[in-house]
């Protein structure tokens, strides 16, 4: 049978026949082959964000550990083994299983939603990140929980990181994992770059993209571009260790300095990638409770840009002191200086909103305002490390421990809290606890201040980062006591917020398609959504398609309930680069389990390496190869071969 | 602030008191800017407030009023203006502070090892040249050069009080300099993770007068003075058997160079790397446990009996 | 809900007739390896930026081929290239709808490529030093290493393009396959010439003396 090459799509209302078909076409297969074969991007995305948060948690915990060791002085309830393995292991769960992998799991869910497609451009490949990310995960963690775990920090510097000073399993884990999750990364940017350029609603221009698109579209271009660079350093830094290559030890022409390069002009840009997504959902989100939109949309989505861009230019901030010559170092801190310029564009952006707005204070709106002022302060501790000769100083003290907990904190886990409160009506169907909501907001915030503003001055008082203990006669004991409790007081606040999902998963109020009365084509549609997101393509003529009534400023109205039916098969429409105009159907795969094979084939090939047994690294090479051909053999429902010839 | 030894916020060389102004500037910028902000955010969000849920919300129609535009464009120009200083103003402050001075009346070859520093004077000709550990003295008033040499893995000098960090960096030779304004004792501290014992990574550095100061050095220059009594000389045998696998005593057939040199152990106030006081004590329960004292470092425990180590200590009491 | 105010008009997209799926060149295959070939293309900048760094910071006498040979190099840089000719030409005669001429040049390629990997590694057992000599070697090893691997992708690559058209799955119309395929092979190609700029071209330029 040769189905039509070419074909008009047609226009009209919805109807339950029409979902019933649509539901056939996208659901995904109940019980296990559906939980190892689903390409459903918000099956995805909840994944994500589930194993992004349990990593936040033992992150937390090891934190937790941490502090009661530095409560006080000359405590020994680590060894300064146990103490490394943590403060390393806490860095590597936030910043790589944490921090990235929440935003992904954000913008896996929300992004067909919020461009008015009914999925990413790459299920499949969606797909494998997911697995990639928890097998890389697992890998870290196995080596930690044998005792195997990173422990020089999560930047790992050579030569401390070479066999002759590190001879265990630790490194090996470490370098061998992180190229693993590089690669979830990488292809999920790729995922994310093609979405936003080629499967939006007709009439979504650029111009018309929510502020969370830009975000995470600038991170996904960066990613894709730099984290080659680490995945690099980490596998030379395998093969100095086991196959005594040159590439980091000074005694046959190695450049120790080259790992810091290659590691920071990744670990720069990475910051803001797990940030910029983060601050575009306050972009969005935060207008919805004062109830007007974002001031200064286009000057925060070009800022969004800016700032990337020149974060690509910053990263030997991070070396200030390596003995670097004085032209280069101060080129760095000028654009350093400089790059505090774009980032002010969006607080002042936020506070306009708030300030001309109608705010309606809500546990949501808690977070996503604090952050404006937690991003301050952790914003003006980045620029007071951006002047060189301050950095020489403050460098390598607890004061840069202050500074990337606010931006950590402030700027991602913040946003990420209130994002939760904002569009756990959405994924679930129910609203989440206001009053559990509002004890779980002031002990998070309280508690990260408690810890973490008495840090600056620990930092300005001298005491240096990643020590397991330290002296008495210091002037620290007293200002480690706060941090330790205002530590514990944010666990019980992160506690209280799991308790807030659970009980609210069971027993939330039930919630209605758009139970904030927000703008965007997300709560057009159900809560939860259908598998299919939206029954018929929506048509948009502005930013904010669900306010036009009431703004009246549109001299078009977007089309919601009519528009294009694409019930011919699994389909979704294809646009153009700009302005989103239509240009192909996009035919779209089926639930598959090749990402599931792919990404065990790879995991297993980690795991030869790491173990250095050459048999099970050609299994596990032969299964990826054998997945991948699968994945990729043209397909004809995809149309991407022509039907066999009678 | 001697109630913060490794503080920056005051300075006693001028290296640090270059910077010094500089530091303050930005940390009262930053502190009215967050300031400022935290103001204009408490006043926006209570201006109007409504307290609720999602029924609230809902029940705010959607309207667009105020020139927002206008806050980013004010925001940004009033940003502006101490981010220019602070550019220029740092610029200037690097010239100052990088150095190194022309003309530097001292030159110390220092190479952090895990987990202490050695430091060499090089003098003027070999025979004017020693070596030391974990206490660096240094004349008052003049710049001292301080040649950072890698000796296993990354480490960094910093004497907050006196001098920023620089690392020492296997491959390749770092240079700081540091001066003294008045005579004192002035902490130092290893500020790269270096492994296991990165925490108890301090030293100091005692600025003295000159003559002082040359006093010092030439004692340093000596030799170990021959051991008088019985129990010296049984634990000088003991030092050159045991102890010079790693250590070096000049005057002695103790002549490794991987830990720090004694030949005049006791003329320095701490030891360990500026974690004990030095007294016989403290030099007992490091000598016997090192571990105990600083778990991981490369000293292993040594297991002497009671008459061992007695013997030892008469000898180590000696090396003034 | 208020009534929709009467002169605003309800924008509904119309968009005529649409190809169903990719057509030729244009379908999000193209996008795909793209994005691998951006990925993997800063892998290779990062590669020859670590060559570049180390080399620059090292003593002299760093370059342990201060004059490298280009015997072999030179030739197989050649044969890469035409093997890029023939990738180029078996997708022109999909275009044509010649089986014959696709299978004649995709299996060309093929053969190509695999004799470019056969000469390479002929080429890495006559160095006189091994990967863990020296920084130099161990660079040189593992850049042309990397860029063999992707050679060994791209053969894989070329094989399932030449079964898949003997299987007559292609036409012009639909050959997103071919096209992404052969790009990826002139991606290969593309980055070998860099590579060999920089280890057999810049050392007569004075780098690394």
């Amino acid at each position: 049978m040769r189905t039509a090459d070419f074909r008009t799509p047609e226009i009209g209302l919805d109807s339950t026949a029409h979902e019933a078909r649509l539901k056939r076409l996208w659901e995904t297969s109940p019980g296990i082959k559906g939980f190892f074969t689903t390409v459903d991007h918000k099956e995805i995305g909840k994944r994500y964000i589930v194993t992004a948060f349990a990593f936040l948690a033992l992150g937390g915990i090891e934190a937790l550990v941490m502090r009661l060791q530095l409560a006080g002085p000359d405590l020994t309830l680590l060894t300064p083994e146990q103490y490394n393995e943590l403060f390393s292991m806490h860095g590597v769960s936030m910043i790589f299983l944490y921090a990235s992998p929440i935003l992904s799991g954000f913008s896996n869910y929300l992004w067909p939603l919020l461009l008015g497609s009914r999925d990413m451009a790459f299920p499949r490949l969606n797909a494998l990140s997911y697995w990639i990310y928890l097998a890389s995960g697992l890998f870290l963690y196995a080596g930690f929980f044998t005792g195997n775990g990173p422990n020089d920090g999560w930047f790992n510097y050579v030569p401390y990181a070479l066999r002759d000073f590190n001879p265990g399993m630790n490194q090996d884990f470490y370098a061998l994992g992180i190229v693993l999750l590089g690669i979830s990364t990488t292809v999920g940017a790729a995922n994310f770059i093609v979405t936003v350029f080629r499967t939006r609603a007709p009439g979504m221009s650029l111009n018309r993209l929510p502020i969370m698109v830009w975000g995470t579209l600038t991170a996904s271009v960066a990613n894709l571009l730099v984290i080659p660079s680490v995945s690099l350093a980490f596998f030379l830094l395998w093969l100095d260790r086991q196959f005594a290559t040159q590439f980091f030890d000074p005694n046959a022409g190695g450049q120790p300095l080259l790992w810091q390069h290659l590691f920071w002009i990744f670990g720069h840009p990475w910051v803001y990638a797990i940030v910029l997504p983060a601050m575009g959902m306050v972009s969005d989100g935060l207008p919805v409770f004062c109830r007007r939109p974002l001031v200064g949309y286009s000057l925060v989505a070009l800022s969004t840009v800016a700032t990337m861009l020149l974060g690509f230019g910053v990263w030997v901030h991070h070396m200030f002191a390596t003995g670097l010559p004085s032209l280069g170092l101060s080129f760095f801190s000028g654009a350093s200086i400089a790059i505090v310029v774009p980032s002010a564009v969006a607080v002042f952006a936020w506070l306009a909103t708030i300030w001309l707005g109608r705010p309606v204070i809500t546990t949501a709106f808690l977070f996503f305002s604090s952050m404006i002022l937690l991003f301050v302060i952790g914003g003006v501790s980045g620029f007071m490390t951006a002047s060189v000769p301050v950095d020489w100083q403050l460098t390598d003290t607890y004061f840069v421990v202050a500074h990337i907990h606010y931006v950590l904190i402030g700027i991602n886990v913040f946003p990420v809290l209130g994002a939760t409160y904002f569009w756990f009506p959405k994924m679930t169907g129910r609203m989440l606890d206001e009053r559990l909501g509002r004890w779980n907001f002031w002990l998070t915030f309280i508690g990260f201040n408690l810890a973490f503003l008495p840090m600056h001055l620990t930092g300005l008082f001298g005491m240096p980062r990643r020590v397991y203990t330290y002296a008495p006669d210091m002037g620290w004991d007293t200002l480690n006591l706060i941090t330790t409790i205002g530590s514990f007081v944010l666990g019980l606040g992160i506690l209280l917020f799991i308790v807030n999902v659970m009980k609210s998963l069971r027993t939330g109020e039930r919630a209605g398609a758009n139970p904030w009365g927000a703008s965007t084509l997300e709560w057009a549609t159900s809560s939860p959504p259908p598998p299919f997101n939206f029954a018929v393509i929506p048509t948009v003529a502005s930013r904010h398609p669900l306010w036009e009534d009431q703004l009246g400023e549109e001299s078009a109205k977007s089309s919601i309930d009519r528009g294009m039916l694409l019930a011919s098969g699994k389909e979704t429409i294809g646009t153009s680069p700009l302005d989103a105009a239509p240009d192909m159907i996009l035919e779209m795969p089926e639930d598959s389990i090749t990402p599931f094979l792919l990404a065990l084939g790879t995991t297993i090939l980690f795991v030869g390496m790491l173990l250095k047994t050459w048999g099970v690294v050609a299994a596990g090479g032969a299964l990826a190869t054998l997945a991948l051909i699968a994945w990729l053999w043209p397909r004809q429902a995809l149309r991407e071969r022509e039907p066999a010839h009678g | 602030m001697n109630a913060f030894p490794l503080g920056y916020l005051d300075a006693a060389g001028r290296r640090a008191a270059t910077v010094l102004p500089l530091t303050w500037a930005v940390i009262v910028i930053s502190v009215l800017v967050s300031l400022v902000i935290a103001i204009v955010l408490w006043r926006a969000v209570t201006r109007g407030r409504l307290n609720g849920g999602a029924v609230e919300t809902r029940s705010v129609p959607i309207t667009r009023t105020g020139n927002g535009i206008r806050w980013i464009g004010i925001g940004l120009v009033i940003s502006a203006v101490p981010l220019l200083v602070t550019l220029v103003w740092t610029m200037i402050t690097l010239a100052h502070a990088s150095g190194p001075p022309q003309d530097s009346a001292l030159t110390l070859d220092v190479t952090p090892r895990q987990w202490w520093w050695e430091v060499r004077y090089p003098g003027n000709s070999p025979d004017e040249a020693f070596a030391t550990a974990n206490e660096i003295h240094i004349p008052t008033g003049v710049p001292v050069l301080v040649r950072l040499h890698g000796g296993d893995v990354i480490h960094s000098f910093w004497v907050p009080k006196l001098t920023g960090k620089t690392d020492a960096i296997p491959g390749q030779t770092n240079l700081s300099w540091m001066q003294a304004d008045a005579p004192g004792r002035y902490r130092g501290q290893c500020t790269e993770f270096c492994g296991f014992q990165h925490a108890r990574m301090g030293f100091e550095v005692v600025a003295q007068p000159r003559d002082e100061f040359d006093r010092w050095r030439a004692q340093q220059l000596k030799g170990a003075s021959p051991a008088q009594s019985e129990g010296a000389q049984r634990g000088l045998q003991l030092v050159e058997y045991r102890c010079g696998l790693c250590h070096q005593v000049r005057g002695t057939s103790a002549g490794a160079r991987s830990a720090p040199d004694l030949t005049h152990l006791m003329s320095r106030r701490t030891i360990a790397a500026g974690t004990l006081l030095n007294n016989s004590g403290n030099l007992a329960g490091w000598i016997q446990d090192p571990q105990g004292v600083k778990p991981g470092s490369l000293m292993p425990n040594q297991y002497l009996s009671a008459r061992e180590l007695n013997d030892v200590l008469a000898y180590l009491e000696t090396l003034q | 809900m208020a009534e929709a105010v009467a002169d605003r008009e309800l924008v509904v997209a119309d968009t005529g007739s649409l190809p169903v799926g990719p057509v030729g060149r244009h379908g999000l295959g193209s996008w795909g390896v793209a994005m691998l070939i951006a990925g993997e293309g800063a892998l290779f900048a990062f590669l020859l930026f670590s060559y570049y760094y180390t080399g620059a910071n090292a003593p002299p006498g760093w370059l342990l081929e201060p004059e490298p040979t280009l015997t072999l190099a030179l030739p197989n840089t050649i044969l890469l290239i035409a093997s890029s000719f023939a990738a180029w030409f078996g997708e022109h005669n999909i275009l044509r709808q010649r089986r014959r001429g696709a299978l004649l040049g995709f299996g060309a390629a093929f053969v190509m490529g695999v004799a470019f990997a056969i000469v390479q590694v002929f080429e890495w057992l006559s160095k006189s030093y091994r990967f863990g000599t020296s920084s130099y070697a161990s660079l040189y090893f593992v850049t042309t290493g990397f860029h063999m691997a992707h050679v060994v992708v791209g053969i894989v690559v070329l094989a399932a393009i030449f079964a898949w058209t003997a299987l007559d799955y292609f036409s012009p119309r639909r050959r997103l396959s071919v096209s992404a395929g052969v790009l990826y092979w002139h991606f290969v190609d593309v980055v070998w010439l860099f590579v060999f700029t920089t280890f057999y071209v810049t050392p007569y330029l004075g780098f690394g003396q």
